[in-house]
């Protein structure tokens, strides 16, 4: 591959809609690769739901989504993981009763071929439960390892769904509400945790709260009632009319 | 031609009972989340009813029977539903094993009281003589059950429709969180529900008396029927119901009368059919 | 504490043919034959999180393609057994598709529909399958000419085959693919968006359930010689996924332990009672009333419950 694509992701007029209610609206947005973009907007807004369209949660009824290039729209979601998407979820969906270490070992093997194989269990697999330390050591969990979900504390719990995203060193990091429910100093922890993440992974981000995740974003779209209202770098989207209007709802 | 006729005419009453069987059925895995597996039985206990006291009592008509064994099935289904299937609200598939149990019990009982043995039930006698119709002869007990299964179609769509009852249980069958977040009173309209349709089940199998007969075993015939019309027609959908009754009647009475060991296989092969190509039914919106 | 259980479980297993006259032996194959089967339920419905109400399918279309195929047409039993196995995971592998257009309570409803339909083909279809009459005249196998007639012979048969299942099935569920298997099980729309299929992952073991099923289906026919729709009937699934659950269902051993106390339980009861579904029923409403977990789960926190006493 000479050329990197320019564009991670392409979102082409994309539409959803449950019975009557029209939830996307005509979305269309364009991410550069190895950008940081933070989606916006009030609840209601339509963010997961672009988010899950983007994932293959949910399908689109009409438009078109690209991944570096190439056409995504309806490919099922465990083959997006395998095209380089990882997201983590604004509910917590780890294995409750698993070890941190064997969480990320499934992310691991998610997209490994030994996921099929039937006689060796995942601890048999050095390099794999030596990469999942690794992920967990850089968010600073790892002397949690051993300990199962269930023990450790909510925002410890944000630190591993951004591990086991991590750590399949996705090409394109889908993020949905990481800093929810956290208190001021895991905020940080987990900030600062999206901060390093390399350029090599572009990364987009929902957050409701406009304030908290400003300082990670380059660009910003600002989403209501479905559609697009403002898209472009930060500075100039936060200085704009309309986006005081949606939420002060003026 | 008289045959096809005939056949035909068996075809739309089977389909007429199986509406009246899987109609209970369908609200109740569309309202409940439950695939209640003791319908079959429900159904039987009204077939032995009506084969029992239509025997017994002279001054019993059918209709009454119905009526009857509608109400006390409805009972029995309602005290199941609050006493059973209420402490088990976390646990659904502890609830379809218990409704298992069930009908593996009220199965045994009729064994246990009223033998091995097939008891016919007795066809009214004001419907017996045959009626011409077009130069050709129709049992006309048949043709009054086509006719009360559209009836009774046409009862639980405006039902459904057009009272208020029927908007607290469409509502709870398109979300149930939402509804009880707005106020309906869901665990109530649960064991109405499940008493509508238990006592929908007794009914029918009053009716269907004349036509099949008491015998041990009933229930697992009809049982697999009813979910395989509520897989094809969906889950939830009167009109898938009623449209599926009737396409499965008619599979199953011109599959055993032409092809009588593969009946069978005829009878689930548009089941598999739409599930292949439409997993949620013919008319549903909840997928299976 | 480990190796007293495990010291007990071993004499369980190789103590019978010594010290027990013919019946109970009998009755310990017939427990391992139902232990097996069992086993391979709970792959389906503990470690998959599918409930199927039509396992007995299997087993009995194994006990049959085996039963018709020695007494009719003369293959002998290596060839048959081949043939039963091959074709009812084929058949497996077929419901399965159907089946896995659903989730949950409407997979449990396909998979009883279809095990309905195949009772009914069994019944009615008298010219080839004898219908009500069963298959009978049935022989056992003669492996490496060594006779299995006599009831000590044929248990140490079973015991190494039912060996074989659990160690195979507990691999199984140990690997890599178990665990994605359990991952999918408990987090669907997760494991998918990890990398994970989880319809093939559901379908794979919905045929390697259906296999060890079919073995368990011909050791069934070769202990009785004699086949009958019964075996293929919903009470016989039903009666396995009681076991399962009873035992405790996502438990290596439970649905074992769970599918000896059944067997126990229908052969003692019905030399008294005559009823033995109605008891069934009963015995269903109590244990998913009042153990839902199960008795093997429900035991262990019994001896967790006594132990941390007496600290």
């Amino acid at each position: 591959m000479t050329d990197a694509v320019e564009y991670a992701l392409e979102v082409v007029n994309l539409r959803k809609a449950f019975g009557g209610l029209t939830v996307t609206q005509d979305v269309s947005l364009k991410v550069r690769t190895g950008e940081r973009r933070l989606i916006i907007g009030p609840n209601g807004a339509g963010k997961t739901t672009l988010f899950n369209q983007i994932s293959g949660d949910l399908r689109p009824n009409s438009g078109l989504i690209r991944l570096f290039g190439a056409e995504i729209t309806y490919l099922p979601p465990y083959q997006r993981a395998h095209c380089g998407i990882s997201r983590t979820y604004q509910i917590i969906t780890l294995f409750a009763g698993d070890t941190l270490e064997h969480n990320v070992s499934l992310g691991l093997l998610g997209l490994r071929p030994s996921r099929w194989q039937m006689w060796r269990p995942i601890s048999f697999y050095p390099d794999m439960r030596s990469e999942a330390r690794r992920a967990l050591d850089a968010v600073g969990l790892l002397h949690l390892a051993e300990h199962p979900i269930s023990d450790i504390a909510y925002g410890e719990r944000r630190r591993v769904e951004l591990a086991v995203a991590l750590a399949q060193k996705p090409r394109l990091l889908l993020l949905d509400e990481p800093l929810a429910g956290l208190s001021n100093a895991e905020r940080s922890t987990v900030k600062s945790l999206i901060g390093s993440i390399s350029r090599d992974t572009t990364v987009i981000m929902i957050e409701h709260d406009m304030d908290t995740a400003l300082d990670l974003a380059e660009t910003v779209t600002l989403l209501n009632y479905g559609r697009v209202i403002v898209d472009g770098p930060r500075d100039v989207v936060i200085a704009d009319e309309r986006t005081r209007e949606v939420y002060l709802g003026g | 031609m008289q045959f096809w006729i005939i056949q035909g005419l068996n075809s739309l009453s089977l389909g007429a009972l199986l509406f009246l069987l899987s109609s209970g059925f369908s609200l109740i895995f569309g309202l409940m989340r439950l695939a209640n597996l003791t319908h079959g039985a429900f159904f039987m206990l009204g077939t032995y009813f009506a084969a029992i006291a239509l025997r017994s009592f002279d001054w019993l008509n059918i209709w009454f029977a119905a009526l009857g064994a509608g109400v006390a099935v409805a009972v029995l289904g309602g005290m199941f539903e609050r006493l059973v299937l209420t402490r088990l609200k976390a646990n659904p598939l502890g609830q379809v094993l218990v409704t298992l149990g069930m009908s593996f019990i009220i199965s045994d009982a009729c064994l246990m009281l009223w033998g091995g043995d097939s008891i016919p039930v007795p066809t009214p006698q004001n419907l017996q003589a045959p009626t011409r119709l077009f130069g050709f002869i129709f049992p006309t007990y048949r043709l009054v059950l086509v006719a009360l299964a559209t009836g009774a179609a046409v009862v639980l769509h405006v039902l459904l429709e057009r009272t208020r009852l029927g908007a607290m249980i469409r509502a709870g069958v398109d979300d149930r969180q939402m509804a009880r977040a707005i106020g309906i009173p869901v665990s109530n309209l649960f064991t109405t529900v499940f008493c509508l349709g238990a006592g929908i089940a007794g009914a029918a199998g009053v009716l269907g008396g004349p036509i099949l007969s008491a015998y041990p075993g009933l229930d697992a015939d009809m049982l697999p029927l009813a979910l395989i019309v509520v897989i094809l027609g969906g889950i939830g959908s009167l009109l898938g119901a009623f449209v599926g009754s009737f396409i499965i009647g008619f599979t199953y009475t011109f599959g055993t009368a032409l092809f009588p060991e593969l009946a069978y296989i005829i009878l689930f092969l548009p089941m598999i059919l739409v599930l292949a190509f439409r997993p949620q039914g013919l008319f549903g919106r909840v997928n299976a | 504490m480990k190796w007293i259980g495990a010291a007990l479980i071993a004499s369980a297993l190789l103590l019978p043919p010594f010290f027990a006259g013919d019946f109970y032996v009998n009755l310990a194959s017939q427990i391992l034959i139902a232990g097996i089967f069992s086993l391979s339920l709970n792959l389906l419905v503990g470690f998959g999180g599918m409930t199927s109400l039509g396992h007995a399918s299997y087993l009995g279309v194994a006990a049959y393609i085996s039963a018709l195929l020695t007494a009719r047409y003369g293959f002998g039993h290596g060839a048959a057994a081949f043939i039963s196995v091959t074709g009812t995971v084929a058949m497996a592998a077929f419901f399965g598709v159907i089946a896995l257009r659903a989730s949950g309570l409407g997979f449990l409803m396909i998979t009883l529909a279809l095990s309905q339909v195949l009772w009914g083909l069994a019944y009615r279809m008298s010219n080839v399958t004898n219908g009500d009459n069963g298959v009978t005249g049935l022989t056992r196998p003669s492996p490496f000419g060594i006779s299995l007639d006599r009831p000590a012979a044929f248990y140490w048969f079973t015991l190494i085959v039912a060996i074989v299942a659990f160690l195979m099935m507990a691999i199984f569920v140990s690997s890599a693919f178990g665990s994605s298997l359990k991952g999918v099980r408990d987090q669907p729309r997760r494991m998918a968006a990890l990398g994970f299929n989880p319809w093939l992952v559901r379908w794979i073991t919905f045929v390697y359930a259906g296999f060890w099923a079919a073995i368990s289906g011909l050791l069934y026919v070769y202990y009785h010689k004699y086949i009958h729709p019964t075996s293929l009937s919903t009470t016989s699934s039903a009666e396995a996924l009681l076991g399962v659950i009873a035992g405790g269902a996502g438990t290596l051993g439970g649905p074992a332990v769970g599918a000896a106390l059944v067997l126990l339980l229908k052969n003692y009861v019905s030399a008294y009672i005559e009823r033995w579904n109605m008891l069934l029923g009963l015995v269903f409403l109590f244990i998913v009333l009042f153990m839902p977990a199960g008795i093997v789960p429900g035991f262990s926190k019994l001896i967790a419950a006594v132990r941390g006493e007496r600290r």
